[in-house]
């Protein structure tokens, strides 16, 4: 038979590992080739209107989508920043002060919380947030309602991340800041964050990505009311949960109009993720 | 081996391409209510009978009617009463959509008129109060464009999707009743057999009365509730040979558990 001498054993890997990459690459850029045709009629049709029509009504050639897009930035945003510290603080726990016998335990909740299906934080909301909120401001489901449920589903990614990221960095450091008198303290605040500033940034960029692409929960407690929020009582609709609520029942044109809210959110997730890397190259570059 | 070969290649050919030139296809079009229902019991017939394939295409009820007078369609979907001068075409009524108006079970008010509900959903009542309820904001729940029960319901009350003013707006059944359950303040509207089984089953739901009638599926099939309108399938000639068969089979006990799988109410 064929043996595997060291090299050839390298070759395969290589080659597995350029096969998988390639497919994945293209499958995104086919999804995008199929996203971007679907949407061209709309696009053809509408144009600008997509962004100056008064609201969404297709059955009545209304398509404007800013109130949406307004509306997933500020859900994922919304989450993004109750959801850092808390994940931080989690992370930092769990790594540095939770005792074995408690660390344990409150690290499986996390990894359980990371785990748990859209649909359950989605119907939890909307049978228990939504009611608590709508005794403060009718009508509960909001944009509120929204963040603190994708807030709840987004910290556990960054505190895994960030947990995966302490270990290794603490094994170079953490004894010799202790050795040097340092408090635990101040090598978490002075040393060990600066050093990862950069994963702690790639982590909420993952945790927001999340957020962003979220569908059913925000669908079930958001409200989804075509209109720009004034303030976080107000309902408001994903550019997600638009997809989600009417394509089953689209044709034509409003079919295509939803396509092109895909689009957009493809460009959004594309964007972040760009300007996340390009601060990332600046950072180290300047290292 | 080359000889097998060939011959299993033309054996594959001569077997698989008998039974394509063999099948009928029979073009349905309208609705695009009716269209997901008729789409399922054309693959129900289609299983039993190998001969036929059927076609179901969408674009609202009045193409149904264009296309079957034009002989483009064999059969149309319409989800309407024929109008006058529609009466030329042979007319299958197999069921009929209806709507509940739903509020939670706490709610004190039990019965709305058309005009209340036009000025609830226009946002000219927005408390409780004045339709004899306790001192609470409504909670106005709306449907997702597209959904045929928003057709129906603008479509009844005489109102635009743009003039209504909507707190929350939902897109299947379940989840306008899992809204109105869990709000003590709102009022949606769901197809009749989703709300009346979910209230059979304890969820804290009430079905408002609508102009003195209650909602019941009982009184949709004998048609006293007026917030209904009839799926019909419509053919341009006497329906003949396997479209004859195919309606057949939509009208027979056969396919009334598919119809209402789709929430609505079989006419047999």
């Amino acid at each position: 038979m064929y043996q595997l001498t060291k090299k050839n054993k390298d070759f395969i890997l290589e080659s597995v590992l350029t096969i998988n990459g390639l497919f994945s690459a293209i499958a995104v850029g086919l999804i995008f080739i199929f996203v971007t045709r679907e949407s061209l009629p709309a696009i053809h049709l509408k144009g600008w209107a997509f962004f100056i029509d008064k609201s969404w009504y297709p059955l009545e050639g209304q398509f404007n989508v800013l109130p949406m897009i307004a509306g997933t930035i500020f859900v994922s945003l919304g989450a993004l920043i109750l959801a850092s510290p808390l994940g931080l603080f989690s992370a930092i726990f769990i790594s540095f002060y939770a005792h074995g016998s408690l660390a344990w335990p409150f690290r499986r909740v996390v990894e359980l919380y990371a785990g748990l299906p859209s649909v359950i934080f989605g119907f939890w909301g909307l049978m228990k947030l939504v009611p608590m909120l709508n005794e403060i401001r009718p009508p509960g489901q909001s944009l509120l309602a929204g963040i603190l449920i994708l807030a709840l589903m987004i910290f556990p990614i960054i505190t895994l991340n960030l947990m995966a990221n302490f270990r290794p960095s603490s094994k170079k450091y953490y004894r010799v800041a202790l050795s040097l008198g340092m408090r635990k303290s101040t090598y978490i605040w002075s040393i060990l964050l600066p050093s990862l500033k950069q994963q702690i940034v790639g982590a909420m960029i993952l945790a927001l990505g999340r957020a962003m692409g979220e569908t059913m929960a925000v669908l079930m407690v958001c409200g989804n009311i075509v209109k720009m929020p004034t303030s976080i009582f107000d309902p408001i609709r994903t550019l997600t949960a638009n997809i989600a609520l009417e394509m089953a029942y689209a044709m034509n044109e409003h079919r295509s109009a939803l396509f092109f809210t895909g689009l957009i959110l493809f460009l959004l997730i594309f964007v972040l993720i760009s300007v996340a890397d390009f601060w990332r190259r600046h950072e180290s570059w300047k290292e | 081996m080359i000889k097998f070969t060939i011959f299993i290649f033309v054996f594959a050919l001569v077997t698989l391409s008998f039974p394509l030139n063999a099948k009928e296809t029979i073009v349905i079009t309208g609705s695009s209510t009716i269209a997901p229902t008729l789409l399922d019991l054309a693959k129900l017939y289609e299983a039993k009978n190998k001969g036929v394939r059927i076609d179901v295409q969408t674009g609202g009820s009045s193409r149904g009617v264009a296309d079957v007078r034009k002989d483009l369609a064999k059969i149309g979907m319409v989800s309407r009463a024929l109008k006058a001068d529609e009466k030329d075409l042979h007319a299958f009524t197999f069921a009929t959509d209806g709507i509940a108006i739903i509020v939670h079970k706490t709610n004190s008010v039990s019965e709305l008129t058309k005009e209340q509900i036009v000025d609830i959903y226009k946002g000219s009542i927005t408390n409780w109060k004045v339709l004899g309820g306790a001192d609470q904001k409504i909670v106005v729940v709306n449907k997702a464009e597209g959904r045929s029960t928003l057709e129906l319901f603008i479509g009844f009350f005489g109102l635009k999707n743009s003039q209504i003013k909507a707190d929350i707006v939902i897109g299947d059944n379940e989840q306008g009743i899992k809204t109105v359950s869990t709000n003590k303040n709102s009022i949606g509207y769901v197809s009749i057999g989703t709300a009346e089984y979910n209230a059979s089953v304890g969820v804290p739901l009430k079905l408002l009365n609508f102009q003195g009638k209650s909602a019941k599926v009982e009184n949709i099939k004998n048609g006293t509730y007026p917030l209904t309108r009839e799926l019909n399938l419509i053919t341009k000639l006497k329906p003949s040979g396997s479209i004859e068969g195919f309606i057949k089979f939509v009208l027979s006990p056969e396919s009334t558990h598919v119809i209402k799988d789709h929430f609505f109410v079989p006419a047999y």
